[in-house]
């Protein structure tokens, strides 16, 4: 009896090397025997057409006609519409303008990550850079003018998610802080901004924006069709950001509050001296997470017929000469938001591992 | 500007309720509201004119007035000359098709990836892995593309798959076995809904004490299962299933789930199977090693520490988490826009450029939305409230 117990509880730490682990857990008992072989099973059924759809077969140059008869992917395509995919219907001869606006809005994020670059001075350079991106994109200085619906591709993508969490950064602090203040007419608002806007899908408030909005103006008024969406984009982020902020202002122990009051520190003082700074850190993580999950939304403007990243690699496909691609469109897009977003979270728990250090 | 509170606010009664509530800074709380206020009645004002100056009359009359366009697939019976109101109706229902059909899948595989992803063999816990970090760094709507162009590069009915006896696949959506009768498939869901019923009543009576050598878990079952069944029976519907048939260029017989629907449905479900996998196992890994070692200790086999043990603490952490997945999946099903499916918000935007009622037709959308979002929560809550008080007892 007791036998049996003992054999039914192995110890917890086991002894052995790593590679008896390993194939302990591969084939030790039947069961995990048979999934094994039905894991291998499913790799053989899958990864060999994979690669050769993607690698063997694939035609990597050449003319529209040659793909036709490959059995594999036509890459060619990729190589053919690159410049459209990437930047979309942005002038031809111009087109380093959004490659700097991308590459600029990139450089302000990687280095926004980079526990160096939590000071002040950053503000500043945010300001500048967000400055230069839009003067580049808008086509000024020297020469015309480049107007919002020929902006396109990568860099649309990049803008509406960078602005976007930038510019709801100070509205969810403020949303942060309203929701937890003892006045409750202000609470109440705060509530109500920040659950009705969760409760909704982003594809509701951007209709919102593009239908609604141009309504609720003066006659005569409008706002650009760009700037609508990430006006919308830039609300919703708000409440998803406000209650991150609001989780960190609550991990903040009481003490920090009553330290501050009594050091003098008026309420914006303490809050702006020694409260946000703490609070702000221990949510960088899930912060990042919301800015993966925003970079992926983008996609979304589709629906209002602006055109991101995905938008143009779809209709890349649609050329009457290299027709019905999208498989390689769909792949490249892919490839393009799995590499930022697979760094992202690498860096997400790289900081979580530096931060509880 | 700031008024400390007076000393009469720590009665009790509406008054001081309101007070407590009201807190201090009279002043400044009445200027943003104003101010929010104000603005309300900018925006609004502006829009009024606006639809005064296009011709549009504002309010809901024209819910009654004639859709008259075709909405592709539908659960109740809908033609182009019904109102806008059935329309309307018939978008949410198709969300809530796809929502809960959605929910339940996802949850079922979900929580099967994510025991898988916490097993010993390291091929299964990697390929899982790797499933959830592919899903989770690509965009839902790319994801929906590729399902979407997958269901209709199928080939033609004549040529169509046949994974399994009785379904197949091709361009014109998945052929399932269905019932010859179409009462059939409401009679025998009627039926489950009475059984889960019963069971939920057995169990939670069971728990009262005076009753707990009256019910014995056999019986429950065995009355829970047995009573639907023989209703059922005594209903006299005809239980025959009928398996789709090549007729023609198309299938007849059986039951056929649309393309659009299918892509919506199996990208919805890969999606929020992955979050669900992660959902489990953290909340799982919550439950600390003590635990496990306790329920070792007390000679416990590893499969009862899971469900004695382990299960009704990881339950805690992994319920709100699952709540939150729920309401994700019932908004990304807003993404059927772009895809074709019509629901709420495709026949909402058809409807609001039809009638230019965009005032009215956007309250409307958001009207549903919080409404489901504040009916899953509260089911939730419900259900988290019993668990947490469990753990407290």
């Amino acid at each position: 009896m007791t036998d049996g117990v003992l054999q039914s509880a192995p110890p917890l730490t086991s002894p052995q090397p790593r590679w008896q682990r390993l194939w302990a857990g591969l084939f030790g008992t039947p069961l995990n025997a048979a999934v094994t072989l039905c894991c291998l099973a499913l790799l053989g059924w899958a990864v060999p057409p994979l690669l050769r759809w993607t690698l063997l077969d694939a035609v990597w140059v050449g003319p529209a006609d040659r793909c036709a008869d490959a059995a594999g992917a036509c890459w060619a395509f990729i190589g053919e519409k690159l410049r459209y995919i990437l930047f979309g219907f942005y002038d031809q001869d111009r087109q380093w303008r959004p490659a700097a606006a991308g590459a600029i809005l990139l450089a302000l994020a990687g280095l926004s990550g980079m526990p160096l670059f939590w000071r002040r001075a950053t503000l500043w350079l945010w300001l500048f850079g967000l400055a230069a991106a839009l003067l580049l994109l808008t086509g000024g200085p020297g020469g015309p003018a480049v107007p919002t619906e020929r902006w396109s591709g990568l860099p649309v993508s990049l803008l509406l998610a960078v602005v976007g969490l930038v510019g709801a950064f100070p509205l969810a602090v403020l949303l942060a802080l309203a929701r937890r203040s003892s006045m409750g007419g202000v609470r109440t608002l705060a509530v109500l901004f920040i659950e009705v806007t969760r409760g909704v899908p982003l594809i509701a408030v951007l209709y919102v924006a593009t239908l609604l909005l141009p309504l609720m103006l003066p006659a005569g008024a409008a706002i650009d069709k760009l700037l609508r969406a990430q006006i919308a984009i830039v609300l919703f982020v708000s409440a998803y950001l406000a209650e991150i902020v609001r989780a960190g202002l609550q991990s903040i122990p009481a003490g920090q509050y009553e330290a501050a009051q009594a050091l003098g520190l008026g309420y914006w003082q303490s809050m702006r001296l020694v409260i946000l700074p703490q609070a702000l850190r221990t949510v960088i993580s899930s912060i990042v997470t919301l800015a993966i999950g925003l970079f992926q939304d983008t996609t979304l403007i589709i629906v209002i017929g602006l055109f991101d990243l995905l938008n143009t690699a779809r209709t890349a496909a649609k050329d009457p000469a290299w027709l019905g691609f999208y498989d390689e469109a769909f792949g490249f897009a892919a490839l393009i938001y799995l590499t930022v977003c697979v760094i992202a979270s690498r860096y997400s728990l790289w900081l979580e591992r530096r931060l509880r250090r | 500007m700031s008024s400390p509170a007076p000393s009469g606010a720590l009665r009790s009664g509406p008054v001081a309720a309101v007070t407590l509530w009201w807190g201090g800074r009279s002043g400044l709380q009445a200027a943003i509201l104003a101010l929010v206020l104000l603005g309300g009645f900018l925006l609004g004002s502006n829009t009024l004119a606006n639809m005064e100056r296009f011709g549009i009359t504002p309010g809901f009359a024209f819910l009654g007035r004639p859709a008259g366009f075709e909405i592709g697939e539908a659960l109740l019976d809908y033609r182009p000359q019904d109102s806008y109101a059935l329309a309307l109706l018939v978008g949410l229902l198709n969300t809530v098709k796809v929502a809960v059909t959605g929910c339940l899948i996802a949850t079922v595989l979900g929580v099967l990836l994510g025991v898988a992803r916490l097993s010993g063999n390291a091929l299964l816990s990697g390929l899982v892995q790797g499933y959830v970090e592919l899903v989770r760094s690509t965009p839902l709507l790319l994801q929906l593309f590729f399902w979407s162009a997958t269901f209709q590069a199928l080939p033609a009915p004549r040529q169509a798959l046949n994974p399994l006896p009785g379904i197949f696949l091709c361009n014109r959506g998945i052929q399932l076995p269905a019932f010859a009768d179409g009462r059939a498939g409401g009679w025998l869901l009627a039926a489950i809904a009475l059984a889960l019923a019963l069971a939920l009543a057995g169990t939670v009576l069971r728990r009262r004490f005076w009753l707990r050598d009256a019910l014995s878990g056999v019986s429950v079952a065995a009355v829970a299962c047995g009573l639907p069944a023989a209703l059922l029976l005594a209903s006299g519907v005809p239980l025959q299933v009928e398996v789709p048939e090549l007729a023609g260029f198309n299938f007849s017989g059986g039951t056929t789930v649309s393309p659009e629907f299918s892509a919506l449905l199996v990208g919805l479900v890969v999606n929020a199977a992955a979050m669900i996998a992660e959902i489990v196992r953290s909340g799982i890994q919550a439950v600390p090693a003590g635990q496990w070692e306790a329920a070792r200790a007390l000679g416990l086999p590893r499969r009862r520490i899971m469900r004695l043990v382990v299960l009704p603490q990881a339950m805690r952490v992994i319920v709100p988490l699952l709540t939150s997945s729920y309401l994700n999946l019932t908004k990304n099903s807003s993404l059927a826009v772009a895809i074709g499916f019509p629901d709420l918000v495709s026949v909402i935007n058809t409807s609001a450029n039809q009638t230019g009622q965009v005032l009215e037709t956007m309250a409307i959308m958001m009207g549903a939305y919080l409404t489901v979002n504040l009916a899953v929560s509260a089911a939730m809550n419900l259900y988290n409230r019993r668990l947490a008080a469990r753990g407290a007892r």
